[in-house]
C-alpha cells in the first residue's frame, strides 16, 4: 500500500447537481458506490482496488459533500444520476461495484441499463425482501449497537466506537442518515419491483456475502444469485456486513479474482 | 377566554416495572401490557371524565391522536369524539390529527365535517405532523413529513371551502373529485388549532395572514411559552397584522388539590411516572431523521434534551411546564401567565400518567368551581 498513487478530488454537475467523487490509481474504471453511512477518504480494501483499476468513488447525491437533489425522492432516481454520470465521464467498459445501499443502487442502474458496464459486483446488497428474515432497525440504533451490528470481529467495533465522533462530522452523519431515510425508510431497504428485472442483468454479476452479516443476513444473497443470470456468490468468513473493511484482502482477493475471469 | 380539559387517555394500569425490561413506553413495548378488561375500564372511566368536565365550568373538551403507545390510547380520536359529541355541550377538540400518518386526508375532512355537523358547530379542528416514534410505527418515510403534512392541509381546507367537485393535483395525494359530504357545519370552516412544542418554521406558518391559525404550545416551560408566542405575534406584526389571544393557546397539566402541599404530594408519583415512564423514549426514536431539519435534530441532540431525560416534580413545577396548588395559587399562577403572554386558549390536562379516578374528578371538580371562571372573568 505504500505504493498507493495519490487520489485527485474533482467535483462535477450531473442533472443539475453537484456531486463530489475521489479518483486514484490506474487501468480499467472501476466505479464504486459506497453504502449508507457514505464513505470518507479510502479504506484499505479500495487502497488495494486502485492498484489494479482507476478506481472513483462518489458522494452520492444526498450524501456526504454532495448536494442534496431537488429530484431526491427515491433510489430510482439515483440509478439514473449513476447513468448520467458515467456518460459525463465518458466511462465505458466499468466495472461496477457498490456495499450494501450502493450495491442496490448498483442493481437498479444494471436493470435499467448495463452497455456502460463491463462487470457487476454487489457486496452485501440491500434492494430486496425475504419475507420471515429477521430485520435490523438501522434507524432505532443507536451509535454504538449499529457499530457492534456492521462488525463480527467486535474487538474492531470497539476500536471503532473509541474513536470520538468530531463535532463537525455530526452535520454529514445527521445529512447521510436524511438522505439514507429518503430512499430506504418505506419500503424498508428494499425495492418491491426489483426482482422483476434482475433477470435483464446481462454482465458478469459477483455477490459477495460476509457470512456473519446481522444488517442484512447472508440468506438475501442466494436471492440475488437465484435472480441475476450467471451471478457468482463468494462468501467471507468470520466476517459482518462490511467485507472491504473487515476483511479487506480477502474480499479484494475475490473480487480480482472475478473480474480478471470475466475479461479474459 | 376559552378554558378547555383535555385528556390525553393514558394506559394508567401498566405494570411500573415494564420500564426494568424497555426503555419506553412507545413503538416497541409489547401489548402483552396491555390488558382488555383495564382498557375497557379506562375508556369509559376517562369519557365520563370528559363528559363531567364539559359540564363542570369548563368550555368544552380536547382529544388528541396517538398510535401504537401507552401514553395516550387515542389512535382514531374521531370514536372518542364521536362517542362525546351527543353527550357534551362545549367545544369539542380534536388537537391534532397526525395527517402525514394518514393515507388519505380526504378521510379527515369527511370526519371533520361529521363532528362539526352533528356538534352543530362545535369542533376544534386539530391538525399535526405526529411524534417522531410515530414515524417508526407508521412506516411512513420522516422526510416527506413536512411536505406531506401541507399538502394534506391545503386539501383539506380546500375541501371545505370551494366548491366541489374539483381536482387536487399534489405531489402526494391526486384527485380527480373532491367533493366532501357533508360539508362543514361551521362556516367558512371549523376553528384550527397548530400545536407543536416550538418550531419557528410551524409558527411562521400558522401565523400567517392567510391562516390565521391557533398556535398551541403544548408541554413546554413557560418561558419557551411566552418565547414561541412572542414569536407568533412577531411574525403577524411582520405580515401586517396584530394577532388576537384567540390566535395563541396553551396546553398544561393542572393539579388543584385543597392546599398546596396535598395538591403536590397527590400530582407527585403520578406526574413523574408520565414524564419519566411514559413519556421518554430513545432520541433515536423521538428524531427520526428528516422530521426535524439537520439544525433542529444537531440541537436535541446537543442538549439531550426534551423526552430524553428524567425529570422530578419539583423541575417540572420550577420550570412551570406543570401547575400543582390550591386553587389560589393555580388561579393566581395562570392568570398571571395569562396576563403576560396574553393567550386566549388554555387546555388543561385534567389527568396525567397514573392518576387515579377519584383524584382526576376531585381536580376537575375544584378547576370548574374555582379556578376556570375566576380566569375568564380576569384574563386580559
Amino acid at each position: 500500500m505504500t505504493a498507493a498513487v495519490p487520489e485527485t478530488q474533482h467535483r462535477i454537475t450531473v442533472a443539475g447537481t453537484a456531486v463530489a467523487y475521489r479518483r486514484r490509481g490506474s487501468g480499467t474504471p472501476l466505479l464504486w458506490l459506497h453504502g449508507a453511512g457514505g464513505i470518507d477518504g479510502w479504506t484499505p480494501g479500495l487502497e488495494l482496488l486502485a492498484q489494479t483499476h482507476d478506481v472513483i468513488v462518489p458522494d452520492h447525491p444526498g450524501w456526504g459533500t454532495s448536494e442534496v437533489p431537488d429530484w431526491f425522492d427515491n433510489i430510482h432516481d439515483l440509478a439514473y444520476f449513476y447513468l448520467d454520470f458515467l456518460a459525463a465521464l465518458g466511462l465505458d467498459g466499468v466495472h461496477l461495484a457498490g456495499t450494501s445501499i450502493g450495491g442496490w443502487i448498483a442493481c437498479e442502474l444494471a436493470v435499467r441499463n448495463t452497455s456502460p458496464l463491463r462487470t457487476l459486483t454487489l457486496i452485501a446488497p440491500a434492494g430486496l425482501r425475504v419475507v420471515g428474515l429477521p430485520r435490523f432497525d438501522i434507524f432505532l440504533a443507536d451509535r454504538e449497537a449499529m457499530t457492534r451490528a456492521l462488525y463480527f470481529d467486535q474487538t474492531l467495533a470497539g476500536r471503532a466506537l473509541a474513536v470520538p465522533v468530531a463535532p463537525d462530522a455530526i452535520d454529514v452523519t445527521l445529512k447521510n442518515r436524511f438522505a439514507t431515510a429518503r430512499v430506504a425508510w418505506q419500503p424498508r431497504l428494499y425495492d418491491p419491483h426489483l426482482a422483476k428485472w434482475l433477470h435483464r442483468i446481462d454482465v458478469p454479476t459477483l455477490v459477495v456475502w460476509g457470512q456473519n452479516d446481522a444488517v442484512l443476513p447472508q440468506e438475501l444473497q442466494a436471492e440475488f444469485t437465484r435472480l441475476i443470470p450467471g451471478a457468482q456468490a463468494v462468501t467471507i468468513p468470520a466476517c459482518g456486513h462490511m467485507p472491504l473493511i473487515e476483511r479487506p484482502a480477502q474480499a479484494v482477493a475475490s473480487i480480482e479474482r472475478f473480474i480478471a475471469d470475466a475479461v479474459r | 377566554m376559552r378554558v378547555l380539559a383535555f385528556h390525553l387517555m393514558p394506559y394508567a394500569d401498566i405494570d411500573p416495572h415494564f420500564s426494568d425490561a424497555y426503555d419506553t413506553a412507545w413503538v416497541t413495548l409489547p401489548n402483552r401490557y396491555y390488558d382488555r378488561e383495564s382498557g375497557y375500564r379506562l375508556y369509559n372511566r376517562y369519557l365520563d371524565e370528559l363528559e363531567y368536565a364539559d359540564g363542570a365550568g369548563f368550555d368544552g373538551v380536547c382529544l388528541n391522536e396517538h398510535h401504537q403507545n401507552a401514553y395516550g390510547l387515542m389512535p382514531i380520536p374521531a370514536v372518542t369524539a364521536g362517542a362525546l359529541a351527543r353527550r357534551t355541550r362545549g367545544w369539542l377538540g380534536v388537537i391534532g390529527r397526525a395527517l402525514p400518518l394518514l393515507n388519505n386526508p380526504l378521510n379527515v375532512a369527511e370526519e371533520y365535517a361529521m363532528l362539526d355537523t352533528i356538534t352543530g358547530g362545535r369542533l376544534i379542528a386539530g391538525f399535526v405532523r405526529g411524534i417522531g416514534a410515530e414515524y417508526h410505527s407508521s412506516g411512513v418515510n420522516p422526510t416527506e413529513s413536512h411536505d406531506r403534512f401541507h399538502e394534506a392541509h391545503d386539501l383539506i381546507v380546500r375541501a371545505w371551502t370551494e366548491p366541489g367537485p374539483f381536482r387536487f393535483e399534489g405531489k402526494y395525494y391526486d384527485f380527480d373529485y373532491v367533493n366532501t359530504w357533508p360539508r362543514p357545519y361551521q362556516q367558512p370552516r371549523p376553528p384550527i388549532f397548530i400545536p407543536s412544542q416550538g418550531s419557528s418554521e410551524t409558527i411562521r406558518w400558522a401565523a400567517a395572514t392567510e391562516r390565521r391559525y391557533t398556535y398551541l404550545q403544548t408541554f413546554s416551560p413557560m418561558a419557551a411559552v411566552a418565547k414561541y408566542m412572542q414569536m407568533y405575534k412577531d411574525v403577524a406584526r411582520a405580515e401586517g397584522y396584530e394577532a388576537t389571544p384567540d390566535q395563541l393557546g396553551w396546553s398544561v397539566p393542572v393539579y388543584v388539590a385543597e392546599t398546596d402541599e396535598l395538591a403536590r404530594e397527590q400530582a407527585r408519583p403520578h406526574a413523574e411516572f408520565f414524564v419519566n415512564k411514559l413519556l421518554k423514549m430513545p432520541v433515536e426514536m423521538l428524531v427520526p431523521p428528516g422530521y426535524t431539519s439537520i439544525a433542529s435534530t444537531k440541537g436535541l441532540l446537543a442538549a439531550k434534551a426534551g423526552l430524553t431525560v428524567e425529570r422530578r416534580l419539583e423541575d417540572l413545577l420550577a420550570a412551570g411546564s406543570f401547575i400543582a396548588g390550591s386553587p389560589a395559587t393555580v388561579r393566581a399562577m395562570l392568570l398571571a401567565a395569562q396576563r403576560a403572554i396574553g393567550f386566549g386558549n388554555l387546555l388543561i390536562t385534567v389527568q396525567f400518567g397514573t392518576l387515579p379516578h377519584d383524584l382526576t374528578m376531585n381536580n376537575i371538580r375544584l378547576l370548574g368551581e374555582q379556578v376556570v371562571p375566576f380566569l375568564k372573568e380576569h384574563a386580559a
